[in-house]
């Protein structure tokens, strides 16, 4: 009886502790949310306040003199509409090139019977771990006649090796058995790639369609350096000069960039608007992208 | 023996067509990657020569005189060029500051999203934690400002109303370097954790379930089990992050870099963009940018064949 009772006590106590030890993880978990989030919502709140609050920098991360102005006059300004058009055409085309050739790339490596497939992984190989740099590439888009050309901002950077790695190691778990009963009903490997291989890869498309589409919507260092026309900036390149008024830009909310007050609330909703779409974009595709970071670490 | 070589010949010459008939579909559909592996890839590798040349504007690659001392001329240019040393400086400094604060962070943060229990809360402190990957660093640079500028600034305005002084987050060259890693750290300590998780989702149960009955608790358990069952991807991460010490994007500094830090903020990829691309000192900047591929390229075979003699995985 002394025995299990003790035993009882025991395990209560040890119950007791671990259900206070849970309580803060989830504490410490509530605080590094908070720290991801306050940024966001700070720049939110500033977004959607009025200039006399902000002037006397009384906003936080809850908007005081609550209004839309910052917003209205963003959405007037045609020059950061277009480049916002602009950046979303770009992404898009980006996305659907990169992922052709992608597929294009990855597909042909899993079969083991290809020959020369040994010289092109070592090709695809040395262009991860060495790249000419910078000036050789860009005096390289000089002579293709790229530099200015909107081509420039799709086709040097439409298939990333990495990604066709995670790909292939996709295309790697897709039984074999399902190919080679395809071929013996005579179909192409072309018709192979379509009729099975892309269907049944959907997340992986997804993840790398969410990969390429945020490296497109989010990169300006390319544009920075081969594009001197301003009306092929893309928004990021174009909210850089906003914040560090560049005057060259022109924009037509210019004037308001220069006012104290209004110039936070106006850089704020800039930002916000151009975040916005990647926000609502990845929450959905956590699964597939939590799959296509793992899969790229998985050494074959 | 002549006779067993006219029969090979053309024996190989049928398999050949035979072979090409199957899979010639899938050379053509490898075409186009490979040409643009060629043409976006290897191409430039031949503009590397200017590193060794007198680059004049008019001329072909082929044509232009080679430089002096050997063709060595600009690498010893460059080890001369006071603004190339500090880049330099900056950037072994910012990579090894990134890779003491950041490198832990995700393995920390994994371990905790390991304990929790409540699976809902779980997903959405990750949906949240994956965030600030998703954005650019021109929008991280305005997060920045937004937290920390002298005036307004969330962080800054915090401190003075609790009566301190303002603290120059982005206008003093400490203080710079502490902001820059932090929003390095904000920016990737989530992202980062995907891959020890998925590590650690790999370790056999039965290992905590034996740990529990021997009564080992809650920190135990996550040194003894936890951490040597990851070691294998922490190992392997780690040479990459030292086999970019030297290497690193242009966009980050680019963007968080401004006029009154610029001793400290400018890297290789910035002075590169500075004096090559806007100063037009194409041979200088080829012979900086060699220099970075290939010390970096040193870093990551050193370090894969420091873990192999360790007795761990290397990357390949």
């Amino acid at each position: 009886m002394e025995f299990g009772r003790k035993e009882g006590e025991n395990m209560k106590v040890k119950s007791n502790r671990a259900k206070f030890g849970d309580w803060m993880f989830v504490l410490l978990c509530v605080f590094v949310a908070a720290i991801c989030l306050i940024p966001m919502l700070n720049l939110l709140a500033k977004s959607l306040s009025s200039t006399n609050y902000l002037i006397r920098h009384e906003v936080y991360i809850w908007p005081k003199g609550f209004n839309l102005d910052a917003y209205m006059k963003v959405l007037a300004d045609p020059k950061y509409l277009k480049a916002f058009a602009w950046t979303a055409f770009l992404t898009v085309i980006c996305t659907i090139i990169s992922l052709t050739m992608t597929a294009l790339c990855a597909y042909p490596l899993i079969f083991p019977g290809l020959k020369g497939k040994g010289i092109i992984n070592v090709m695809i190989t040395i262009t991860m771990f060495f790249n000419a740099g910078t000036i050789p590439n860009y005096l390289l888009m000089q002579q293709l006649h790229l530099l200015d050309n909107p081509l420039v901002l799709i086709i040097p950077s439409c298939l990333s090796i990495y990604n066709m790695i995670i790909m292939r190691s996709f295309f790697y778990g897709i039984p074999d058995s399902l190919r080679e009963s395809a071929e013996i009903d005579g179909a192409s490997f072309f018709t192979i790639l379509l009729k099975i291989y892309v269907p049944l890869s959907k997340p992986v498309f997804a993840s790398l369609a969410l990969f390429y589409a945020v490296g497109r919507w989010n990169g300006y260092g390319d544009a920075l350096m081969y594009i001197k026309n301003k009306d092929l900036y893309p928004l990021q390149l174009l909210i850089y000069n906003i914040l560090n008024n560049i005057n060259s830009v022109e924009v037509a909310t210019q004037e308001g960039f220069n006012t104290p007050g209004l110039s936070e609330s106006l850089k704020s909703a800039t930002v916000m608007f151009s975040t916005v779409p990647i926000l609502l974009i990845y929450p959905w595709l956590q699964k597939y992208f939590i799959a296509g970071v793992t899969m790229g670490a998985v050494k074959e | 023996m002549g006779k067993n070589t006219t029969v090979a010949v053309p024996k190989k010459k049928v398999n050949w067509k035979i072979y090409l008939k199957r899979y010639w579909q899938l050379y053509a559909l490898i075409a186009l990657p490979l040409i643009y592996l060629f043409i976006f890839r290897y191409m430039p590798m031949k503009n590397i020569l200017i590193a060794f040349k007198e680059y004049k504007l008019n001329m072909k690659l082929g044509d232009m005189p080679w430089a002096s001392n050997h063709g060595m001329k600009y690498f010893i240019k460059a080890f001369q060029t006071p603004d190339f040393i500090k880049a330099l400086r900056n950037t072994l400094m910012l990579n090894l500051l990134d890779l003491i604060a950041g490198f832990p962070a995700p393995i920390i943060f994994a371990l905790i999203l390991n304990e929790l229990c409540f699976k809902r809360f779980k997903k959405v402190v990750q949906t949240i934690a994956y965030m600030p990957h998703f954005l650019s660093w021109v929008i991280i640079y305005s997060l920045s400002l937004q937290l920390f500028a002298p005036n307004g600034g969330f962080i800054s305005e915090l401190i003075k109303a609790s009566g301190h002084e303002a603290i120059p987050f982005l206008g003093e060259a400490k203080h710079w370097v502490a902001t820059y890693v932090g929003m390095g750290v904000w920016q990737n300590f989530g992202w980062g954790s995907i891959i020890y998780l998925a590590a650690i989702a790999g370790i056999n149960t039965e290992l905590y379930e034996a740990a529990s009955v021997d009564g080992a608790g809650r920190f135990k358990k996550m040194w003894h089990i936890t951490l040597p069952g990851i070691k294998p991807t922490i190992v392997v991460l780690l040479i990459m992050n030292l086999g970019g010490i030297i290497g690193g994007g242009f966009e980050r500094p680019f963007a968080m870099a401004n006029p009154a830090v610029m001793n400290v903020a400018e890297v290789i990829a910035t002075f590169v963009y500075k004096v090559g691309i806007k100063g037009l000192k194409f041979s200088l900047t080829t012979a900086v940018g060699l220099f970075q591929s290939v010390v970096g390229l040193f870093f990551l075979l050193t370090a894969n064949w420091i873990s192999r003699k360790l007795g761990e995985r290397g990357i390949w």
